[in-house]
């Protein structure tokens, strides 16, 4: 049972629960005392101590349901190693002979273990040998789904498979009617054991496969990103969310540091004749961010702008006011729909008012500075997503000069490369002049350290 | 045998917790049952009203603990939570002792001689006598164990959280003058959440973690009736197939357990025998919170009281 359990942690890992070495102790300790009798009582337990939220338990509950779903591996797997062994040895001289007697349901004698297991049709030990031959193949080390095919033959291997082409051989001379049977069997065998090698990925690869793909999804350039993964670099930027969130968002206070609070330390202390006991200090007080983005959503950046406002729009937590705007030819807020709507039906009414026109950096400065110029405070700072690629029309670099000086900080987050800038229509060496910092923005690994550094000049 | 045992005391739990008037489910007998044997404290987490602090009460009633309480909030720090010195009593003696401290150190020649001999003293004004026990301090010091409810752990600021982990891992706490104090028997610890903000990991892994949510249908008739005696079957039945109709609304904030229970009450006060538009309407305010909640619910009142109803003749 406790190898059993450890393949449980691996499996609890693959599906993305915690487990440190303290909690699968504590796990043990609760299963030695709950015993392993009743099934929901066993998920009950295993649930309280490994699972810490409500999300880590439904996640758990159903990595516990299709881990158990399974016949478990037995423990007797080296005797019946043995056996194998012994009987092939056994049985190799006379092979010839007894094939002929066999009738139609009789399984001939002389055969192999498996192939006599093969014939007899017994479910429960054909489920029972493929266990113990997938754990002498230890299974759960798979890791990618390219794995499957070796995992397979080796499970295959492990239950005598040499052995059984062998017999398969022979019988084709000997018995041909019996061959075809087996023959059947056999490629329902192969079925059975590659439909054991995909659970097998499904439970243990998990957490591999997701690091590799997160990874790749990770640098991959936002602007070119296929249809199939945009719902994983969505769920990416969550997790990219929740750690900025878990970064900053503790307020930390500078306790104890700088200067003695005189008035509120007499007043703490009153109760002892203004002998003070208690001291108290002054505290720094910290702004959190105020954020003014300003999202190009003209076609080769709207994907990118997509996925920077759902993540400055998931930092609730971190950043206390965020106003967003988006424009091609020309700007509205979006602050609102944003906040209402799913990102998915935020993103498309905002393409319907704005998207798609070709980009005019030029007016849509002035519509912010027409309309929403006083949003901007000396706390704010201002962030704008955009190629600079203005069609050749008047960028207007003075509004931009005017907002940076009525802001914090200005940065420009450019999805184009540096050696793209300023050739063609790029107007971004104009831009630069007024920005606090510039820099490029084209994979989500960028987008986070964009927007941590934005959000750590608060800190 | 291990097996039997356990299936049993598990059992024992729910019904030792029923016998309270607290309708536990498995899960949380179950949580129960590992916490006294592993002693390891409960998190409790789940929505307003759903029965987090009264598991805490049901527990220290039935098995005869005197139950101690920290209510969490912002700000929230050791000197209110674990313990504090007397300066009042210790300024004081020291005023009063002044002559007995003057006879002491009466015979010394010189200053040195004088330190000397208060290093005889020891520390007397730093010792247990002037320290004020505060709830955690008070949990580790009762003889018989206790039920210590830290409620709402997630209004308290993060550091708090740490301070917690030398009790909720070891069952000890270090003062620094006086040393490390641990418990005679260790506390039953619950600590309640209501997930206003994530806890820390460290927290979290030294709990075992318990999520209380909305219960089903029949748990809470179960609960009803042990809670409002008075109340007829078929009402009750009626009233919680409503309340989970109303669940399935999208509101601010739904109707939990301590809600059904309190319209429960407000039904047999007014002496209803069964659910009517009319009376649900009247005394919806009792079910909802928000005045927006209730404009979103009214329209839906009738067919949900036709659900409910309708589920009676099946359930």
């Amino acid at each position: 049972m406790r190898e059993n359990l450890h393949r449980f942690f691996r499996a609890a890992r693959g599906v993305g629960v915690h487990v440190s070495p303290a909690e699968s102790i504590d796990a043990m300790r609760a299963v030695a005392q709950v015993g392993i009798s009743d099934r929901s009582v066993l998920r009950d337990a295993l649930l309280l101590t490994l699972a810490k939220s409500q999300d880590e338990k439904l996640a758990l509950g159903d990595c516990f349901d299709l881990f158990f779903s399974q016949p478990e591996p037995r423990q007797d797997q080296p005797e019946a190693a043995g056996e194998d062994d012994a009987a092939q040895d056994d049985d190799q001289p006379p092979s010839s002979g007894p094939a002929s007697e066999a009738g139609e349901g009789q399984p001939p004698q002389g055969l192999g273990p498996l192939a006599q297991m093969l014939l007899s049709q017994d479910r429960n030990a054909i489920a029972a040998a493929i266990a113990s031959a997938s754990g002498a193949a230890s299974l759960s080390d798979i890791r990618y789904s390219t794995q499957r095919g070796i995992f397979s033959s080796r499970i295959l291997d492990a239950m005598g498979l040499q052995r059984l082409r062998d017999d398969l051989d022979q019988l084709t001379a000997t018995n041909p009617s019996l061959a075809e049977r087996l023959r059947a069997a056999l490629d329902a065998l192969r079925e059975a054991v590659r439909d054991t090698v995909s659970q097998g990925l499904a439970l243990y690869a998990r957490e591999e496969a997701e690091n590799l793909r997160n990874e790749i999804l990770r640098n991959a350039p936002l602007a070119r990103i296929e249809r199939r993964q945009v719902a994983e670099m969505r769920a990416l930027i969550r997790q990219i969310a929740r750690r900025l969130r878990e970064r900053y968002s503790k307020p930390r206070k500078r306790q104890r540091r700088g200067h003695l609070d005189v008035r509120r330390t007499l007043r703490r202390n009153a109760a002892w004749g203004g002998v003070p006991f208690l001291t108290a200090w002054k505290r720094k007080h910290r702004d959190r961010p105020k954020i003014v983005a300003l999202c190009d959503v003209s076609g080769s950046v709207a994907q990118v702008s997509d996925f920077f406002l759902l993540l400055i729009h998931s930092l609730h937590e971190v950043v206390d006011d965020v106003r967003s705007f988006a424009f091609s030819s020309h700007l509205i807020e979006v602050s609102e729909i944003l906040e209402a709507k799913s990102p998915e039906e935020a993103m498309s009414e905002i393409m319907s008012k704005v998207g798609f026109g070709s980009s005019d950096y030029g007016s849509s400065l002035v519509d912010f500075e027409k309309e929403f110029m006083s949003t901007l405070t000396p706390q704010t700072t201002v962030i704008v997503l955009g190629d600079a690629r203005s069609n050749n029309l008047d960028p207007r670099a003075d509004i931009l000069r005017r907002i940076s000086e009525r802001s914090k900080r200005l940065v420009w987050l450019n999805p184009e490369g540096r050696l793209a800038w300023g050739f063609g229509d790029s107007e971004m060496p104009r831009y630069a002049t007024f920005c606090s910092v510039v820099r490029q923005c084209a994979t989500a690994q960028q987008l986070e350290r964009a927007v941590s550094d934005i959000v750590a000049t608060y800190q | 045998m291990a097996d039997q045992k356990a299936s049993t005391s598990i059992e024992a739990v729910e019904s030792g917790l029923a016998a309270q008037g607290y309708i536990a489910s498995r899960q949380i007998a179950t949580a129960v049952y590992l916490s006294q044997q592993i002693e390891k404290p409960i998190l409790v987490e789940g929505p307003a009203g759903v029965g987090k602090t009264e598991l805490a009460k049901a527990i220290a009633a039935w098995r005869g603990l005197k139950m101690i309480r920290l209510q969490c909030y912002e700000g929230l720090d050791e000197a209110k939570a674990l313990y504090e010195w007397k300066y009042a009593k210790q300024l004081l003696y020291t005023q009063i002792l002044k002559d007995k401290l003057g006879e002491v150190l009466g015979g010394a020649q010189t200053l040195h001689a004088a330190l000397d001999q208060l290093h005889d003293f020891g520390d007397v004004f730093f010792s247990k006598e002037f320290v004020e026990p505060r709830p955690l301090l008070q949990a580790l010091e009762q003889p018989g164990g206790c039920v210590l409810l830290i409620d709402e752990i997630d209004k308290s600021d993060a550091e708090f959280e740490s301070l917690l982990l030398e009790i909720l891992s070891d069952f000890q706490v270090t003062i620094p003058e006086l040393g490390t104090v641990s418990a005679i028997t260790p506390p039953m610890v619950i600590l309640t959440s209501n997930s206003e903000r994530d806890l820390g990991d460290a927290l979290k892994r030294r709990c075992l973690h318990l999520h209380i949510g909305f219960p089903e249908q029949r748990l809470e008739e179960r609960i009803v009736e042990s809670r409002v005696p008075g109340i007829s079957q078929t009402l009750r039945r009626q009233m919680v197939g409503f309340i989970h109709e109303i669940r399935s609304l999208d509101l601010k904030k739904l109707p939990s357990v301590s809600e059904t229970i309190d319209w429960a009450r407000v039904l047999v006060l007014l002496q209803a025998s069964e659910l009517d538009t009319e009376i649900v309407k009247d005394t919806l305010n009792v079910l909802l919170k928000y005045e927006a909640d209730i404009e979103a619910a009214t329209p839906q009142v009738t067919t949900f009281i036709a659900k409910a109803a309708r589920s009676n003749v099946f359930g």
